[in-house]
């Protein structure tokens, strides 16, 4: 009978060894992109043997999760998805990125891998870029008669003309932290910019000329309730009619013409180049998405098999053929790929990987409360429709306190 | 036999020690180490260590004009919600306190508010105050008032909360209440009745002041409540419009899990303790006063 138990207990332990699997903890984002590697994920299973145990979260709770884990220094975490202009700085100098040093980083634009690389190396691999873009409703321009605006003054006249008490003539964001973002190329546009040399310079003269011009433009034009607004507050609106035209991000084209949500048809939604502005046209265009192996992952080899397997050429083109705006150059030069992706969509593209500035922010560590202290700025601009008195002091006294934050930081004076 | 001995002779400490054990890990390690880490200046976002600072954090964090106004805040949305609760709450509770055909259904509706997870109620009031296709406007029309921004609006963002709140917590007060109430010997009020009273002569004078320590006990349980107000106010404007609508605690999580700034955060949170507990204090010497 002990034989008998000692022979069944042996039996057990192997089976247990012999059970037990390759696993990886992975962290996605509730993004198209990571929904699409979630569905794609069995075919990477069944090839490596590697169990992927997969959690999605939205995006700042994702930022949130991923640096209060880290921090407590007891994250199971191997590979996980970031958004390099808004993580990478603070990620980098915690030590929580692991070093891509073999990764082939050909096939990406260049101003991509500069956000993500510290020193000589890279850490992260750039997964979706995004760029400002001009929605608009081509029914109703057709309707009043204007052609599409190709000028940021063009663009207010064509606003005032659309406006009406049923439909707000243009959208954008206008919730102060959110609405930085996509101000950031009418910023651009006026020859203005957050930062520069490692130091606040939204106070500068063109720098308020542009938040004025967006102060007007969304306080006049915009729907009501705009300073309550990111783009989930604009997007049900817009898909309702209710907005004639739409500043924001390339990634939501698909969304705003899903049948399923919007009551306006797709062939009456357009979308166009960001619009020039006094100093030229250079929208941002910045990498929104990136992907990265945990430093201290004790998993390195199968985490970086992930990681090759996510972020490949070929992922990139399913990506882009389910209309998610891949970083990398080679699907945008697959003609079969491209045949499946709405022709303006790839035209901005191209416009903005030519003339863009790969920032949608000020690039620094403390982003999250410098975000704040510029929203402040744009808010004041809109709840007083660009006519603020005030407007030159706040500025001043907000791009202080961003300097604050640098050299709380040590990136004052830092390029 | 000794093991036994002393079982027996510490079951007193032995008994209870799981639980105390428990509280000590539970619930007096966080406040510690919150406490311990307002000395600091930890902060994510610098990438250095935390180091001991003293009460640096707490003199950058008092000189910030954001956290004084959050602090006005959090007292204006607790003062504003509570007395419209005790007020409507009791108002129920003392309706509910009759007899009357449909009592048993009007309970149970009361009842769903309370049974409602915030983060939901928060969704589904953003929806309704949606100033340009959302329901309370379209309301507001249909009886010829002009349009409100609700929680769009930097003046309006904090009643429109105090609304939601109202909505969701008004009922536990009446059902706290009304418990009272039902359990008020019936004597004194039938006396009064006797003696010539009037009818409201008897809420005023007889039954009010004896429901008393249980209005109180129901205010002291909102009050708690209130001032740590999170959810709903997260879930609908994230603090905004711009700071409009920002308490301690919604500056609390901003400055711990947006802006990484740990010990500042912690600095906020160990100040709403302070507050939490001296207002509970505060009302509970209000009750002690009453009951005597």
């Amino acid at each position: 009978m002990k034989k008998l138990v000692a022979i069944l207990l042996t039996l057990a332990v192997v089976a247990t060894v012999g059970a037990q699997v390759k696993e990886l903890r992975v962290l996605l984002a509730n993004h198209p992109y990571g929904d699409l590697l979630k569905a794609a994920l069995p075919e990477f299973e069944r090839v490596s043997g590697i169990k992927v145990n997969i959690e999605q979260y939205q995006e700042s709770q994702l930022s949130t999760k991923l640096a209060t884990e880290f921090a407590s220094g007891s994250s199971t975490v191997d590979v996980f998805m970031t958004r390099p202009l808004q993580d990478a700085k603070m990620f980098y100098k915690n030590g929580w990125y692991q070093s891509l040093g073999s990764y082939d980083f050909s096939d990406f634009p260049k101003n991509a891998l500069s956000v993500v690389t510290f020193g000589s190396k890279t850490y992260v691999v750039p997964l979706v870029t995004e760029w400002e873009v001009l929605y608009y409703r081509a029914d109703l321009l057709k309707k009043a008669g204007i052609a599409v605006p190709r000028t940021l003054a063009e663009l207010e006249t064509a606003a005032g003309k659309l406006n009406s008490p049923e439909v707000a003539g243009i959208a954008s964001r206008g919730s102060g932290a959110a609405a930085v973002t996509q101000m950031s190329s009418y910023l651009y546009n006026f020859g203005g910019a957050y930062l520069d040399k490692g130091r606040a310079v939204f106070d500068s003269k063109p720098a308020v000329e542009a938040i004025r011009y967006y102060g007007r433009l969304l306080g006049t034009y915009g729907p009501t309730g705009v300073t309550a607004m990111s783009w989930d507050g604009i997007m049900p609106i817009f898909q309702a009619g209710k907005v004639a035209m739409w500043t924001d991000a390339s990634v939501f084209y698909g969304q705003i013409v899903d049948p399923t949500k919007s009551q306006v048809p797709a062939e009456d939604v357009g979308i166009g180049n960001f619009p020039a502005g006094p100093a030229g046209n250079s929208p941002f265009i910045s990498v929104s998405w990136g992907m990265a192996i945990s430093k201290k992952s004790p998993k390195q080899d199968l985490a970086r098999q992930f990681l090759d397997w996510a972020t490949s050429a070929d992922m990139a083109k399913r990506g882009l053929a389910a209309q998610i705006t891949m970083a990398r150059d080679s699907p945008w030069l697959d003609k079969t790929v491209l045949a499946k992706v709405n022709p303006s969509l790839v035209a901005t593209r191209a416009f903005a990987a030519k003339n863009g500035v790969p920032y949608d922010r000020p690039y620094m560590s403390a982003v999250g409360e410098a975000r704040d202290r510029i929203g402040e700025v744009i808010i004041e601009s809109i709840d007083t429709k660009g006519e603020s008195a005030k407007l030159e002091k706040k500025a001043a006294d907000m791009a202080a306190k961003v300097d604050e934050l640098l050299e709380d930081t040590g990136e004052l004076g830092v390029q | 036999m000794v093991k036994t001995g002393f079982v027996e002779r510490n079951l007193r400490i032995l008994f209870p020690l799981p639980a105390a054990l428990f509280v000590a890990v539970m619930m007096a390690f966080p406040v510690a180490y919150t406490l311990a880490l307002s000395f600091t200046n930890w902060n994510l976002t610098s990438g250095a260590p935390p180091a001991f600072v003293g009460l640096r954090s707490y003199s950058r964090v008092f000189a910030e004009s954001r956290f004084l106004a959050a602090m006005g805040r959090t007292f204006l949305f607790t003062a504003l919600a509570v007395a419209g609760e005790g007020l409507f709450g009791i108002a129920i509770a003392l309706v509910l306190d009759r007899r009357f055909a449909g009592k048993g259904i009007v309970k149970l509706l009361l009842l769903l508010p309370l049974v409602a997870t915030p983060v939901a109620v928060g969704i589904v009031f953003s929806l309704f105050y949606d100033p340009t296709i959302g329901l309370a406007d379209w309301v507001l029309s249909l009886v010829g008032l002009p349009k409100g921004a609700w929680v769009s609006g930097a003046a309006s963002a904090l009643p429109s909360l105090v609304l939601v709140d109202l909505w969701q917590w008004t009922p536990m007060i009446s059902l706290i209440v009304q418990a009272g109430l039902a359990g008020l010997s019936p004597e004194p009020r039938e006396s009064a009745r006797v003696d010539g009273a009037s009818e409201a002569q008897i809420l005023w004078r007889v039954t009010l002041p004896m429901a008393m320590p249980t209005i109180l006990t129901a205010l002291i349980l909102r009050t708690i409540d209130a001032l740590k107000t999170f959810d709903i106010i997260f879930a609908m404007t994230g603090g905004g419009p711009g700071y409009a609508s920002e308490t301690l605690n919604v500056l609390g999580f901003k400055y711990s899990f947006q802006y990484f700034r740990m010990g500042q955060s912690s600095v906020i949170l160990v100040v709403l303790f302070l507050v939490v507990m001296a207002s509970s204090l505060g009302i509970m010497r209000l009750r002690s006063g009453s009951a005597a």
